[in-house]
Formats: structure tokens, C-alpha cells, sequence
């Protein structure tokens, strides 16, 4: 077993990140997330990694951009509105095919909003964000330890389907402080680089690679976003994650994720402990969102609360799941930076 | 087996570091353990405070609304968290600073003068470690005395020796303090 360590959220996302093989960072500083560029700066010159500290989140992004279109594991982290500067170059990447992973420590918005814990990004993370038909795989991780386990798979399944990868975690998973272990380290020299990267051509045969969003034929343009559009059915059937907490067809049924469904843990235990029919489900992506699983554990449920820290975005996607009329639908949200409290949760699913 | 704990007062008193002290701690004795900081604007007002879950199980919430044990350094933190500990709870005092009398007759009540004690062991920063053996004390099912000693020495380092010696006075008198009164 590897040693446990008590360690900030943020400095986890970069330990996690190294030994998951990313040796290439490009930031630019935001609370609640510049620990992460801080922490870059201070662990890649160890390890033979490149930080650079960009001049803009335009800048940072698009250096990803360029050093992910070489077929290596790059990335950067910012929060709610620096992630907004960053969606052109998202768009063009979805457009390119260039994987590539982004941490957005989530703060409460709109506009420059405060620096505190939410989840009022999850339409843009879930939905696009920025311009064209594409989506992002967003990880939402509960607890740095979890943060940490989804790091090498994240940037996985990004090179697994040339996609840009979110890492969702929000200013309290990146502010506090945990027991954990890091029980992996990849050798970014035993990672194959892609056949498609650009990496002078002699490397591939005299094969010559181009990475571009750009398709000025209307129809050739359409057969690639049909293409796209196929793969992304495909990141759906295989690559949706969750989890679930409680009796099996419970009658009360929660969903949160991240923050949110950790603080619920605590009042769900107790609920369990005394009987109650409840459960929690989880989604670990949320985009892919695990909906099919999700009308599953929803099917005997006659209340589905969902619980998040927003006006209420998830709780669309959780509609068009369980896709049943007959249901009550309870919303309960924290917009604004305000988190929910153990007391206020356990009251909530009491009614 | 789970505690907690909120510790507030003014920035510089040393409540973030006494918080991570107690996580270090447990971590080191393989339990489970969250710090939860406040930061930006929430410290505004001196009320700067972390929150400290430790448990032999998985932690769930590591946002507490209703702490076990709240360690209070000022009077801004007095009137936002004594309000806050749970019936039966431990509300741990500086009672060298706090000029507010205690307004509940539901949870215990510790009144450490932990600067007065601070400055008897080399210096009156060391506040912050009288109120860590206050908990040691009060934790000792938890981690020894030696322990504690040990994190910080881990945490702070022992570059200067002298403030290594302060902090385990103060820790000692502190321990020592609440042995008496409890």
C-alpha cells in the first residue's frame, strides 16, 4: 500500500496529474484553483515537466491546444470564469480531435460571481459550452481521493477518444485538506504516442498528420460531424459512471453530485440506519450522464429529490432520464457560493 | 468512532494550522481525516475557521453545522459559533481574550487563559498549541501527547529549535491545564 498523506485538493490534482504522466502545464492563476498552477510550478521541474505560466486563460488554453495536438498528456486549471475564456479553444479542440484535460474548480457565477464552492457550470460543462456540436467528458468527483483515482482515467479516455476531458471538482474539494494515497505512477516515456500526433513526419512513415477543426466543404463537414456525433454515442454507452448508495427500488431517491452528494452521506447513513427506503445515486460523469442507470434505481421511486449548488441544471438531465410524469420532482439548490449543511439535507429528505 | 471540530479566531492566531495539526495527526495514526478551511471572504470580521472531521470510517460531510467541540480564540468567533456547538457539545475557550459570558447552559463550557499559559511557555503565539493540548487532552483515546508533538514538529518543522520547545511547552501546558479542570 502506498503511504496515506494529508493533502489540499488542489495540490492532489497536481501529484495526481504527474504520476498519471502529464508533464506539460499551461496556467493561468484564479482562485479557488491557482494551487494547482502553484503547485505545477513546483513539481514539474522535479520530474523533467514543462510549466509555463501563460499570459491569459486564452493564452493557456491554446497552448494546451498545441502541446496535446503533439500527443502528449497536457493540461491546464482554472475556474468558472477563466474556464469561460477557455471554451474557444474547448471547441476547436472537440472539432480537432486533440484530448487534452482541463480542471475547473467551479465558483459561484454568473459573471466574475465569488470565489466560492457551486455547480452553476454544469450546462456549460455538460452541454458544449462553447460553439458547434460537441461535448466535453466531465469527471465530478466527491472526495480528493476520488479526484485522485479518476486522474489517470481521465486522461485516458480522453486519448481513448481524442475528446478534451473536464475534471469538475469545485473551491471546497480544492480548498480542504484529506487523508489520501496515490496508489499509481505512469511513466509518461510508456505512453505510445498516437498515430496522429504531430510529431515530424518521419516518426509515422512519411505519413503527414493534420489537426484542425477547420472544413470549409459544408458537406464534408457534415459527415464529420455525423462521425462525431457517432463517437459521442459510443462515449455514452461505454463510458458513463456512478454510484449508488442504499436500498435497492427505494422510494425516496436522491441525486447530487460532488460536494453536494458528499454533505448528503452524512444524513443519507443516518436515514439508512433507521430503515429508512432511500438512496442516493450518484453520477461519477457527468457528461456522459448516467441516465439509463439512473431510471433504473428511479423506477419504484415515488420522490426524486435532486439537490444541487445552482438554480438547478442537473436536475434536467435527471427529467429526461427517468422520463416519467407520474414522479414527484423536488429541487432544492444553493446558487451562489453557499453550500448545503448536513442539518439542512437531513430536513430536506425527512420532508 | 468520529469527532469533530471548529476552531475560529482572528487571523494569525493560529487556528488553520491547529486544525491541520489534529488532521496531520490522525492521518498518521491511519484514520480518516478531512480540514475544511474558510477562505476569501468568509474570514472577514475575525472569524477565520476551519472545521476538522477524524473517523476510523469513510467521512462523509466534511461541512459540519453542528460541531462536537469548538475551539474559540476571540470574541467575533464567540458570537458565531458558540451558537452553533451541539447540545452536549464542548465549547473550549481563550478566556484570556473572550470578555462574552457563555449564554448556554446545554454544552460544557472550558475556559483555558491559553495566552496567559502561551506566554509562560516562551511566547504568547503559542496560543494556538495550548488549545491543541487542550484537545490532546481531551482526544487522548486518539493520540498521545508525544503524537501531537511529533505532527507539529512535522508541520512547522525544526529549523528553530527554541520555537520547536515553546510549542511543546505550550501543547504540555495546555494538556496539563485540562487534565486539572476535567
Amino acid at each position: 500500500m502506498s503511504e496515506r498523506i494529508l493533502m489540499k485538493g488542489n495540490e492532489a490534482v497536481g501529484e495526481a496529474a504527474v504520476r498519471a504522466g502529464c508533464r506539460l502545464y499551461f496556467g493561468y492563476p484564479i482562485t479557488p484553483a491557482s494551487e494547482i498552477a502553484e503547485y505545477m510550478a513546483y513539481r514539474l521541474p522535479q520530474v523533467g515537466g514543462i510549466f509555463i505560466q501563460a499570459e491569459s486563460e486564452l493564452a493557456a488554453s491554446n497552448m494546451v491546444y498545441g502541446a496535446a495536438a503533439a500527443g502528449k498528456y497536457a493540461m491546464t486549471a482554472s475556474s468558472s470564469p477563466g474556464i469561460s475564456l477557455m471554451q474557444e479553444a474547448l471547441s476547436y479542440m472537440a472539432g480537432a480531435e486533440v484530448p487534452s484535460l482541463f480542471v475547473d474548480a467551479v465558483r459561484g457565477g454568473p459573471g466574475l460571481g465569488d470565489i466560492q464552492a457551486a455547480q452553476s457550470d454544469y450546462f456549460q460543462l455538460t452541454k458544449g459550452g462553447g460553439h458547434g456540436d460537441y461535448h466535453l467528458i466531465v469527471f465530478a468527483p466527491y472526495t480528493i481521493q476520488e479526484v485522485i483515482n479518476i486522474m489517470p482515467i481521465a486522461f485516458e479516455t480522453a486519448f481513448k477518444y481524442r475528446n478534451p476531458v473536464v475534471v469538475a471538482i469545485d473551491g471546497l474539494i480544492g480548498q480542504m485538506m484529506e487523508a489520501v494515497e496515490f496508489p499509481y505512477f505512469v511513466n509518461p516515456d510508456e505512453i505510445a504516442l498516437p498515430d496522429w500526433a504531430l510529431s515530424g513526419k518521419f516518426r509515422h512513415g512519411n505519413k503527414k498528420n493534420v489537426n484542425t477543426s477547420l472544413e470549409l466543404d459544408p458537406e464534408k463537414l457534415e459527415v464529420i460531424n455525423w462521425r462525431l456525433q457517432a463517437k459521442y454515442h459510443e462515449i455514452e454507452e461505454k463510458e458513463s459512471r456512478y454510484d449508488y448508495v442504499g436500498v435497492d427500488n427505494p422510494e425516496t431517491l436522491v441525486v447530487a453530485y460532488g460536494t453536494v452528494a458528499r454533505v448528503t452521506m452524512s444524513a443519507l447513513k443516518k436515514m439508512l440506519g433507521e430503515g429508512k427506503s432511500i438512496g442516493l445515486f450518484r453520477p461519477i460523469t457527468i457528461w456522459p450522464f448516467p441516465g439509463k442507470a439512473l431510471a433504473q434505481k428511479a423506477a419504484n421511486a415515488k420522490r426524486i429529490v435532486t439537490l444541487e449548488m445552482s438554480a438547478g441544471q442537473m436536475i434536467e438531465d435527471v427529467k429526461l432520464s427517468v422520463f416519467d410524469p407520474n414522479k414527484e420532482y423536488e429541487f432544492h439548490g444553493h446558487p451562489g457560493g453557499t453550500t448545503f449543511t448536513p442539518s439542512e439535507i437531513e430536513q430536506i429528505l425527512r420532508g | 468512532m468520529t469527532r469533530n471540530v471548529v476552531a475560529a479566531g482572528f487571523g494569525g492566531q493560529g487556528v488553520m494550522l491547529l486544525g491541520q495539526i489534529l488532521a496531520l495527526a490522525a492521518t498518521q495514526k491511519q484514520l480518516n481525516a478531512t480540514w475544511l478551511p474558510s477562505y476569501g471572504p468568509e474570514q472577514r470580521g475575525g472569524t477565520a475557521n476551519c472545521t476538522v472531521v477524524v473517523s476510523d470510517e469513510e467521512i462523509g460531510s466534511p461541512v459540519v453545522d453542528k460541531p462536537m467541540y469548538v475551539v474559540i480564540m476571540n470574541n467575533p468567533s464567540m458570537e458565531k459559533f458558540e451558537k452553533m456547538v451541539e447540545p452536549n457539545g464542548t465549547v473550549i475557550l481563550n478566556s484570556t481574550l473572550i470578555t462574552l459570558e457563555p449564554k448556554r447552559n446545554d454544552v460544557n463550557y472550558l475556559k483555558v487563559p491559553a495566552n496567559e499559559l502561551a506566554e509562560q511557555a516562551g511566547s504568547q503565539r503559542s496560543a494556538n498549541m495550548v488549545m491543541l493540548g487542550v484537545i490532546g487532552w481531551l482526544w487522548k483515546d486518539i493520540f498521545t501527547l508525544e503524537e501531537l508533538e511529533q505532527a507539529v514538529v512535522e508541520k512547522v518543522g525544526d529549523k528553530r529549535p527554541q520555537l520547536v520547545e515553546t510549542n511543546k511547552k505550550a501543547i504540555e501546558l495546555g494538556y496539563e491545564f485540562a487534565k486539572n479542570l476535567i
